[in-house]
């Protein structure tokens, strides 16, 4: 039932238009205008006490109007660049630690009886029926300076003669908890590409003589990408605007853009210069798509 | 052969057994705590429901509580309407603007819907945040959600039907009535159920849009476990992680595709 409006009836019309109007006008207003104000509000200066100065202002002599100062303030200071540079690394660490961690899980649900397939994912899903904070706090108890894992782990360092180290509050104790986090994300779409292969491809390469190594990476690994690119997606874009797990789980060096952005909006109260990096956060991960769906367009039309 | 596919087997299984070790292991030991007579959550020492005790006789964590049990009701409402209505309106008549709208909020990294809200709420609409503002951002953030839900069972269903209900007569009015509301409802339900779970759960979008009056319940965590860890925080968490699982379980059992998009 494909629209067309030349042979939609009035009473059809009214239809289309009672349905579809109260969510796009409820988005427009609160999606799509605050995106807007937020692009206008980057090219504004600060007000005194918070928010954004006028546009015109009763006295000349105080700050209005708009500005590229704020972006000049972006690129002229290298802490930002770095700290975008960082938090692209962390981003692209998360990602492949969840990788390593999600492929062997996701190849064996697919590989699983059919019966059994549905539990599995399911017991990868169910932690996420936890809050996103009591995840990171679970984190918090275990990496503990008390905690068993720091006992064993400075009783080893200790045992080499090496001072002891503190896992909370530690860029480590960042990483774990980003990926265990965002493990779900890459298990999920790997298993449903996974899931999809045809065994007989497999049984092809073994009766050519392929080893169960150049089976995996000259069939099922190729044959995954799709999944791998998604999966990567799903991962990849919330770790680079992730602000609580640095913010609870890390010391003051572990900073990522997100706790930029935080800082900026809750904390100097510097709006034009937190909506500035919030639009320079949305470009890179509009380019991140775009260069993902890109790599995997091409793959698909290789293959 | 048969011994090197054996062998390959057994190191899936002990791989993934590791997997669901470290995902199901951190969870188990805040329950753990949350029954623990001491005040550190570092070693087990006897059994107790202390936790629970002072859980139940905190004022800020029930008034909390309450907050996000009212924020979640109305928001989730509000969102099952309207996510229905996106998700009909995006699978019978494919707006490309409106499936835009629809689908960023829940692809894009929560901290810029929170802050563009923060700015709109407070710049444009001169709004005091508060459970209005954090009412109007969970809806913003979960429409996406209910409306996959609802479009998915409707690419699911034989168009035939519709056309028979309008060959015989029936108007739009009646069709939806009659027809495609029975068939869409357990996901309309499942959604709501759905969105009521976002909600409650919500953290991020709420920290920027709640300002300095009102408190939910993973805000108060939040606050409790930047101060000091204590074993109450283990007690909430093993209540509220109870409840979301309950809602997630139900909402499945209504419509299983739910399950495709909580992740």
């Amino acid at each position: 039932m494909r629209d067309n409006r030349s042979r939609l009836s009035p009473a059809a019309r009214l239809t289309k238009w009672l349905v579809s109007s109260p969510p796009f006008a409820f988005l427009l207003l609160f999606f799509v205008a605050p995106g807007i104000i937020m692009v206008f509000a980057s090219f504004r200066y600060p007000g005194e006490f918070g928010g954004l100065a006028p546009i015109i202002a009763a006295d000349p002599n105080t700050l209005h109007g708009f500005t590229l100062e704020t972006y000049r303030f972006f690129f002229g200071d290298f802490i930002y660049t770095e700290i975008f540079a960082k938090s692209f690394l962390v981003a692209l660490a998360t990602t492949l630690i969840c990788l390593i961690m999600a492929y062997p899980l996701a190849l064996l649900i697919a590989r699983s009886p059919k019966n059994r397939r549905d539990l599995m994912v399911l017991l990868v899903i169910l932690p996420f029926a936890s809050n996103f904070l009591i995840r990171i706090y679970a984190w918090m108890i275990l990496l503990g300076p008390q905690a068993a894992l720091s006992l064993l782990v400075n009783g080893l360092l200790g045992a080499f003669g090496v001072a002891p180290v503190r896992l909370l509050f530690s860029p480590f104790a960042v990483l774990v908890a980003l990926v265990y986090v965002h493990l779900p994300f890459m298990v999920l779409p790997l298993y449903t590409n996974l899931e999809k292969h045809d065994p007989a491809l497999l049984d092809a390469a073994r009766d050519l003589g392929a080893n169960a190594w150049q089976r995996f990476w000259r069939v099922t690994f190729p044959l995954s990408l799709p999944g791998i690119f998604s999966g990567s997606t799903l991962v990849f874009i919330p770790v680079l605007g992730m602000f609580a797990i640095p913010d609870i789980l890390g010391g003051t060096g572990d900073m990522l853009i997100g706790n930029l952005i935080k800082e900026q909006f809750l904390g100097t109260r510097d709006w034009p210069f937190g909506s500035t990096l919030s639009i320079m956060l949305t470009i890179t991960v509009l380019a991140c798509v775009w260069f993902a769906a890109r790599l995997g367009g091409r793959r698909r039309r290789h293959a | 052969m048969r011994k090197e596919a054996g062998r390959r087997g057994m190191g899936l299984w002990v791989a993934a057994l590791a997997v669901y070790a470290f995902l199901y292991l951190p969870l188990l030991i805040v329950v753990i705590y949350s029954f623990n007579d001491s005040r550190l959550n570092a070693e087990w020492v006897g059994f107790t429901w202390h936790w629970y005790d002072v859980l139940l006789h905190d004022e800020d964590m029930l008034a909390a509580a309450g907050n996000s049990l009212l924020i979640a009701l109305t928001s989730s409402l509000m969102t099952t309407i309207l996510g229905t209505m996106a998700g009909i309106a995006m699978h019978r008549y494919r707006l490309k603007a409106l499936t835009f709208m629809v689908m960023t909020p829940v692809a894009m990294p929560e901290i810029l819907l929170g802050v563009s809200l923060l700015l709109f709420f407070i710049q444009i609409l001169n709004l005091t945040l508060g459970m209005v503002s954090i009412i109007l951002a969970h809806i913003t953030f979960s429409i996406g959600f209910v409306a996959i839900v609802v479009r998915t069972s409707l690419a699911g269903m034989d168009e035939s039907i519709f056309e028979a209900a309008r060959d015989c007569g029936a108007s739009p009015w009646r069709t939806f009535r009659h027809i495609t509301f029975p068939l869409i409802l357990p996901s309309v339900v499942a959604g709501g159920l759905m969105a009521f779970t976002l909600s409650i759960d919500d953290f991020v979008i709420t920290f920027f849009t709640a300002g300095v009056g009102v408190s939910t319940l993973p805000l108060r965590i939040y606050s409790m476990i930047k101060i000091a860890v204590t074993p109450e925080v283990n007690a909430v968490s093993t209540l509220l992680m109870l409840l979301t699982l309950a809602l997630i379980v139900l909402a499945s059992r209504i419509a299983p595709s739910v399950l495709r998009f909580k992740t």
